[in-house]
């Protein structure tokens, strides 16, 4: 073990990122950069076996998996059509109705301004999947691109992008938010994704820095090198396919935290704007009701804890299958 | 098995710990040390100088360590002589005014003519920063000493002159009937000389001459204040003394009131009055305070200032169901508002309800006519704009927007579009960057009805935030401020008023009471005009 | 090691001046504090000026920011806009959260550890799987909720606490919002040290200490506890940073006045001087605390030597 590596291991676990779950599962995900196997290796019989194809192998049996992808594609589902199981309008609120419980048609009761629960709360699916998807996507593209260059090129660039990496650490992400979201008069869900996006590559940066330093001491990579292979070929072909499983890990487990941030953001009055409908800003709006009418935080909190919940299981059932230490 | 027993170990430990915090921490909110009470604060945004402090948290403090030449009556709301002798004037211009002997500080120091003339000379100089400079905006000299542009040529007003121990007089640079009335607003309370001679020591530590003096302060978290038992006048404090605890929302106050870690709450959140008759009982009250909420517009946005969108104005205001939001909402913690004042004035004094007609009632077709006809809602969607940080001001724009939505049969019609802080709401209203409505919120300095109008929609005014303007009320306004005669003079503010009608300047939304829960061991709670509360005649048993 | 140290010191250098300038930054793209501050009107033009002129808010950024740094290196954090010294602030709300922290971080080494060995010597057993759900369940609830139901059940129905903590900030009084404050961490803890024991549960060092027959509880203390805590503390001593500067939202939900209530109260007042200030400790605690876990490996895990 090269004399840095616990130094280095330690980095990729420190922050006060997005609240602590991507530090969580990029610990846990360290192992996996020592993951042996690639798309080179073949099994016994001869047939290619990667890596992938082990996993999956072992998703297909797992409850955990199974149930969490379960939930996830209904999500999907009702976010790419909440028609389908709410015909109601979730902006058409009758005052008079204010706070009452649940009535014929409407299962879930009514809100503070008299809309109906249950359509908010299959509409808002869709605000805050997107949220959650875009917000980890542009985390990982980003923050894999800059990290992986920085553990591939090292040097200066390495030492400038770890300085920068510290930097974004450093400032609590609730306090950033507050900060930057404050002055954010567009009621798109763009600011918030861009938020979380700007303070959350670095996690996945340095995740992404220290698999690839990891990927590429193997033996193929310097194997490819001696065979005269451009960088990007090597990247690409090598090295990208063996980095990515603790990305993939982190970022499915973020995904679940960006979802609640979205909440808290609603919370401290600098989330999402109406029009849009999302759990976070229902959330936010029946949290002083909580006596009165108990079931307007309810149901949203419990769509937010379910889907949070699911990407987390999903995050874990891939972290085990990718693991085989813990076979 | 290990594992087990250390975890549950570790569970036991968090039991008894909580335990032992819930055996401590029952029924001991403050109760042994005298007959003190404690009372719901928020941190005063500036410096607790009197012409400096223009919110009601730091106005709360100075009601109570300060007395002025006039005092507003707790219930009428009117204007009484407290430290002012008499106030003389012949042609509502030169004014000679006499002190009360007999007041001192709480340091011994007497109140004179002096106290006066230094404090408001101190408020009105442009090199001290004085958020509330402009109440001395009438006083002669006032360019001199707070010029709107370079340095100040003076540093005292030329206006204001002692004539001896107790007496002074001040020259107006304009006929201003009414003068002598707005002279209860803390701006204008005298300051002792420690204000001046050790200023950082007095910040610590405010000074003044009213019922109760400073004990000890706490910046951002308490402050507790004294009965001061010299206090020369008449409103003596009838408890020991005022604890004020600063909190950042208001729904934790009042959870610290239902569980007895507080005896007063003044201002109860809308979420929790459905509660208040539960929870308290007879231990609430509310009562109408000179607030009005409105709807400004942007009249530096063509689109809103066209021939023809005051019919869409009054198209909005037709289009939101007050009633139904006060009784939803704020559970008749406000009062959906028929004119452009406030009830505390009184008839007398200016009030008149009706006179908005049926321009401020629910007429929802009638709404979707007149905006048709004044050419529609500028860029089809009515944006609402207002802070979000303070005051729960989400709840009731939604409620509006729902309501205008509803009324229109659009879902999109209107939104509410939340700015994250006050700070950047002002930034925005004050860089004209408004494109629709905007919340604006008016309490009153004085209770009178100038206050109400002047500020806000005379040409230029400090308070006209939507850049309103109009000859006709101006004109108005002019007449009745030099008018001597109060009757006379309030129906010529109430024919300004009508011209503020005639163009739906601002939408009418309601009239905000004072709300406030307190303990049991409260009694003779009452909340002024201002909807702070009365707190020298409150008993605590 | 004392190499090491320096080199770590000297990286902290551009850390230090990057995220302050950062925040200097974030908080200027906020706009002018000043108006503000003069209620539901504006300020007058003349006062406003030389407000922005005291403040020195009417030069441009870099040169504000210059003239904060050099301020800050005599220890002068400035003011803020109600006349008060940041330092003063400072000086009444770190140590309530100061306090505060503590108690969060005790609950997450009491329970967080004690949950995470047991259950990792039970992986796959009922226990296990109750403690893991559990964990999930905390994870996934915002922490605003947790609070305010914590608050309204604890203190409002069965009125075991206060529900709002009082100025003076008792370790008594913090219990309940330390619990809430931590409650996401524990979690995180707790399946650190399930996933760290399990893994180490089978390395040969154990089984080698099993083998020449160590009772169990020596094997578990000295031998894998010892191991298997190496990410945890790095887990915790990251998160004293995250805990201080994230008490946002349990300081406002309890009223307590510490770090995060006045950053709280500085950003919606656009109080830069208050902001800058704190977040300045905060990165600074945040730095310090990161050099230090690093410098713990060495003493968990004698492998390593820092050159």
């Amino acid at each position: 073990m090269p004399e840095q590596q616990p130094y280095e291991a330690g980095r990729a676990i420190a922050g006060t990122g997005m609240g602590g779950a991507m530090d969580l599962a990029a610990s846990e995900a360290t192992t996996l950069e020592r993951t042996p196997g690639g798309p080179e290796g073949t099994g016994p019989a001869g047939k290619p076996r990667s890596l992938w194809s082990d996993a999956w192998r072992d998703l297909r049996r797992d409850p955990v998996f199974l149930v969490s992808a379960l939930v996830i594609l209904f999500l999907v589902f009702i976010s790419v059509r909440p028609s389908a199981i709410a015909s109601g309008n979730p902006l058409t609120c009758d005052l008079a109705r204010a706070q009452d419980g649940s009535a014929p048609g409407h299962p879930f009761g009514y809100d503070g301004q008299g809309c109906d629960v249950y359509t908010r709360t299959v509409y808002g699916a869709r605000t805050s999947v997107t949220v959650g998807v875009l917000a980890t996507l542009g985390v990982s593209v980003f923050g894999s691109v800059l990290g992986g260059l920085a553990g591939y090129f090292g040097g200066l660039w390495d030492a400038v992008l770890s300085r920068i990496t510290d930097i974004f650490f450093a400032i609590p992400v609730v306090l950033g938010g507050l900060v930057l979201l404050s002055v954010v008069t567009s009621n798109t869900v763009w600011p918030v994704i861009g938020f979380m996006v700007l303070l959350g590559w670095p996690q996945i940066s340095r995740i992404a820095r220290g698999s690839v330093i990891t990927a590429k001491q193997n033996d193929y990579v310097q194997a490819a090198r001696a065979l005269g292979a451009s960088d990007p070929r090597i990247l690409l072909r090598h090295i990208a396919p063996n980095a990515v499983a603790p990305v993939i890990v982190v970022a499915t487990i973020a995904l679940g935290t960006y979802i609640a941030l979205e909440a808290t953001l609603s919370y401290l009055g600098v989330g999402l704007k109406p029009p849009s409908v999302s759990w976070g800003i229902d959330i936010s709006a029946a949290s002083p009701y909580i006596r009165n009418a108990p079931h307007a935080l309810l149901w949203p909190s419990g769509a937010l804890a379910v889907t949070v919940l699911a990407f987390i299981m999903l995050g874990d059932a891939v972290r085990d299958a990718l693991d085989p230490k813990l076979r | 098995m290990r594992g087990v027993t250390h975890a549950r170990g570790a569970v036991c430990a968090v039991a008894l710990a909580l335990a032992a915090t819930g055996c401590g921490g029952g029924g001991s909110g403050g109760g042994a040390s005298g007959a003190v009470l404690s009372s719901s604060w928020g941190d005063p945004q500036n410096p607790l100088e009197p012409a400096n402090t223009n919110e009601v948290q730091g106005g709360k403090v100075l009601d109570m360590i300060f007395r002025g030449l006039k005092k507003y009556d707790p219930r009428t709301g009117k204007a009484t002589d407290m430290l002012a002798r008499s106030i003389d004037t012949h042609d509502s211009r030169d004014f000679t005014i006499k002190v009360k002997p007999g007041w001192t500080f709480s340091n011994g120091e007497k109140v004179t003519a002096r106290s006066f003339v230094d404090a408001w000379n101190y408020g009105a100089s442009l090199r001290n920063n004085q958020k509330n400079a402009l109440f001395f905006g009438y006083i002669d000299g006032y360019d001199k000493v707070h010029p709107s542009g370079g340095r100040q040529t003076a540093d005292t007003l030329s206006g204001l002159k002692v004539v001896d121990d107790h007496t002074f007089t001040v020259r107006l640079n304009q006929k201003f009937s009414t003068f002598p009335d707005t002279l209860g607003y803390a701006a204008f309370a005298p300051l002792p000389r420690a204000f001046f001679t050790d200023h950082a020591a007095w910040l610590r530590k405010p000074v003044g001459n009213g019922p109760y003096t400073v004990a000890s302060y706490t910046k951002g978290s308490q402050m507790s204040l004294r009965k001061w038992d010299g206090y020369p006048g008449p409103d003596k404090a009838r408890n020991g003394g005022v604890d004020l605890k600063v909190y950042t929302d208001n729904n934790t106050a009042y959870t610290d009131l239902m569980s007895g870690n507080l005896d007063l709450v003044d201002d109860v959140p809308a979420a929790q009055l459905k509660n208040v008759k539960a929870d308290l009982g007879d231990r609430y009250i509310n009562t109408p305070a000179g607030i009005l909420q409105t709807f400004a517009f942007p009249y530096y946005d063509k689109a809103w200032d066209k021939p023809g969108s005051e019919k869409v104005r009054t198209g909005l205001s037709m289009a939101i169901n007050r009633k139904q939001i006060t009784e939803t909402i704020f559970h008749g913690t406000r009062t959906p508002a028929t004119d452009w004042t406030s009830p505390v004035l009184g008839v007398a004094g200016g009030f008149k309800e009706g006179l908005c007609g049926k321009a401020c009632e629910y007429h929802p077709d009638e709404a979707k006519k007149l905006i048709k006809e004044g050419g529609g809602i500028p860029g089809g969607q009515v944006k609402i704009t207002y802070n979000a940080d303070t005051g729960s001001h989400k709840e009731w724009v939604d409620a509006v927007c729902n309501s205008i939505n509803n009324a229109l049969g659009n879902d999109k019609a209107c939104v509410g579009n939340p700015v994250g802080t006050f700070a950047d709401f002002r930034n925005r209203i004050g860089q004209h960057k408004m494109t629709g409505p905007f919340r604006a919120g008016w309490q009153m300095d004085y209770p009178l009805i100038q206050n109400f109008l002047q500020p806000l929609y005379y040409t230029n005014a400090s308070s006209n935030d939507g850049k309103w303007s109009d000859k006709e009320f101006d004109e108005l306004v002019d007449r009745a401020n030099a008018e001597s005669d109060q009757t006379r003079a309030v129906k010529l503010f109430q024919q300004a008023e009508g011209v503020v009608r005639d163009n739906m300047a601002a939408i009418p939304l309601w009239y905000q009471n004072g709300s406030a829960g307190y303990s049991e061991r409260l009694s003779d709670v009452a909340l002024n005009p201002f909807s702070v509360p009365v707190y020298n005649e409150i008993k605590v048993s | 090691m004392g190499r090491y140290v320096v080199r770590r010191l000297l990286q902290m250098v551009p850390v230090f001046v990057g995220s302050t300038l950062l925040i200097f930054l974030m908080v200027n793209v906020m706009g002018d504090p000043v108006a503000g501050l003069c209620g539901e009107r504006a300020c007058d033009p003349a006062t406003a000026a030389q407000l922005k002129r005291e403040f020195g808010l009417d030069r441009p950024v870099w040169q504000q920011y210059l003239t904060y740094m050099g301020h800050l290196f005599t220890g002068d954090f400035g003011t803020a806009f109600n006349g008060q010294k940041v330092t003063e602030l400072m000086g009444t709300a770190f140590p309530v959260t100061i306090r505060l922290t503590i108690v969060a971080i005790l609950f997450e080494i009491v329970i967080g550890i004690t949950l995470g060995v047991a259950t990792g010597l039970r992986r796959g057993r009922p226990i296990d799987t109750t403690v893991l759900l559990l964990t999930l369940v905390v994870i996934s609830v915002p922490t605003f909720v947790t609070g305010l139901l914590l608050q309204l059940l604890l203190g409002v129905r069965w009125a075991w606490i206060k529900p709002s903590v009082s100025p003076d900030a008792a370790f008594g009084e913090l219990i309940v919002p330390g619990l809430v404050l931590a409650s996401v961490s524990l979690a995180y803890v707790t399946r650190l040290t399930r996933t760290s024991i399990a893994e180490n549960k089978r390395a040969d060092y154990v089984r080698t200490a099993i083998a020449k027959g160590l009772p169990r509880r020596r094997v578990i203390t000295r031998h894998l506890l010892r191991n298997s805590l190496i990410p945890v503390v790095t887990f915790i001593g990251t998160d004293i940073g995250a805990l201080m500067g994230g008490a946002i939202v349990t300081e406002r939900i309890f009223n307590i006045h510490g770090v995060g209530y006045q950053l709280y109260q500085g950003i919606l007042r656009q109080n830069t001087q208050t902001v800058v200030g704190f977040v300045t400790v905060l990165v600074l605690v945040f730095l310090v605390a990161n050099l230090l876990v690093d410098l713990l490996y060495a003493v968990l895990d004698p492998r390593i030597r820092y050159a």
